[in-house]
């Protein structure tokens, strides 16, 4: 049914129709909204949920790890602080393989006190085996939320997704949404290490360097195994519900000689910045990455490369451009932009694109 | 099945014979013990038997259940001290 929503109660309606079992959140600017929508569900009867509030985000995540190792859909969501402040959790989650599905409302980290987007608060977790896909439309935080549940769940995978929305930018705007019945696209969870309490055990207990070296391989054996799983899953959402999703999202990249490359909501102001670049003569084209991890193999060909970092790893620089630079060998004008929900116009895109200075880094409005 | 995850099962002895920690030795009194079982219930490694045998293989010689006995019929013995 096509319909209208914000970002966030788009991922609500999508945890709904994913059969989610169990629910622990906080409520925390700008995720609030998923949390209280996911809650009047479960009060009203319309999901067949447990909602547990916490007192915390460490605990949120804490109880969703031990509901998950039931072997039960299980989700939560947060934003900035919230990550931050259940990193120790978020990082368990992982190696304990439980498919785990959370939102992150993408929101920049204090002080200054700021509750406007920024992707900094999510890459401070991509080192922790969670996968991570970043969206850009109401339609799509919808379709990657119920993507995640199959993507977690796969066998091959067992590993927590992140999908993440831009603070209001994405979270409190309003778009079309065309919602699914999802019938059988996300099978039932199988979780082969579940909880059995006719043979107790010990989980995650202490464990020699020997067995932990072994075990620790293993998520990387599955992250690189979920690259199949992704696009495995994207295909069959692609044929059952008739919308498309890759690793990036590309805009007239075809014939290109100068690509924008970003991270959520700017990549879609990218791509009428190209239209206004394509109209001036120049070729040029938007490849939004949405999978951070596990990173996708980028065919930049011979193009030059404009990046936009809404997010900046001090001491070092963009962490989209450094990436790229590591996984492809390819310097590029790294532009720092749209921190603490800073105004980027497709106009100052356009910008970026013009005044390129390949191999150097610019930080948007302000000279460093 | 694939490990995805460090699961231990309980087994007697998974972290060897742990009675080689021990400094001080239970040494029941038998003419005291009404086995009233306190100091089995307390026992952190189950090491106390429903004849109130302490299995000195494992036992650490904690002291708990010297501690919880209620007639006192239990002594902590230094090790090599036992008369």
């Amino acid at each position: 049914m096509l319909t209208i929503s914000t970002g966030n109660n788009a991922v609500a309606a999508a945890v709904r129709e994913a059969g989610t079992g169990v629910v622990a959140a906080y409520p925390i600017t700008p995720q609030t909204e998923i949390v209280e929508q996911i809650a009047n569900f479960v009060t009203k009867g319309s999901m067949k949920a447990s909602y547990i509030p916490v007192e915390s985000e460490h605990s949120a995540m804490a109880a969703c790890i031990g509901a998950s190792i039931t072997g039960i859909r299980t989700f939560t969501a947060t934003s900035s602080h919230g990550l931050l402040y259940m990193n120790e959790m978020v990082n368990w989650a992982a190696a304990a393989r439980l498919p785990i599905v959370m939102a992150n409302v993408n929101r920049a980290l204090g002080p200054g006190w700021n509750v406007w987007a920024e992707h900094t608060d999510s890459l401070q977790a991509r080192d922790t085996g969670w996968l991570q896909v970043y969206v850009a439309t109401v339609q799509e935080a919808y379709d990657a939320t119920l993507m995640a549940f199959r993507i977690a769940e796969d066998r091959r995978v067992y590993l927590p997704v992140m999908v993440n929305l831009d603070g209001f930018t994405l979270s409190h705007i309003t778009q079309q949404l065309e919602d699914v019945k999802i019938g059988d696209f996300i099978p039932p969870l199988v979780l082969d290490h579940k909880i059995d309490p006719a043979h107790p055990g010990g989980y995650g207990c202490m464990t020699s360097s020997v067995d932990y070296v072994r075990i620790r391989s293993d998520i990387e054996r599955s992250m690189r195994d979920s690259v199949e799983v992704i696009r495995e899953t994207e295909a069959e959402f692609a044929k059952r519900f008739g919308r498309s999703y890759s690793w990036t999202d590309d805009y007239r990249c075809e014939d290109a000689e100068v690509l924008i490359l970003s991270m959520g909501t700017l990549g879609k102001e990218a791509e009428v910045a190209i239209d206004i670049l394509r109209s001036e003569g120049v070729k040029a084209g938007s490849m939004r990455v949405r999978w951070i991890r596990p990173f996708p193999n980028l065919d930049l060909g011979d193009r030059e490369l404009v990046v936009i970092d809404r997010n900046y790893s001090f001491g070092f620089g963009g962490i989209l451009a450094g990436s790229i630079r590591a996984k492809t060998g390819k310097t590029c004008y790294n532009v720092i932009a749209g921190l603490g929900g800073q105004e980027v116009t497709y106009h100052d895109i356009a910008s970026f694109v013009r005044n390129r200075k390949i191999g150097t880094e610019e930080w948007f409005g302000v000279k460093i | 099945m694939r490990e995805r995850l460090a699961i231990s099962r309980p087994v007697e002895g998974a972290c060897g014979e742990t009675g080689t920690w021990r400094v001080f030795k239970p040494v029941v009194d038998r003419e005291k013990c009404n086995s009233c079982g306190m100091c089995a219930m307390y026992c952190p490694d189950g090491v106390i038997d429903s004849e109130y045998e302490i299995d000195l293989i494992f036992c650490k010689g904690c002291g708990i259940c010297a501690n919880e006995c209620p007639k006192k019929a239990i002594a902590m013995v230094r090790e090599g001290e036992e008369s």
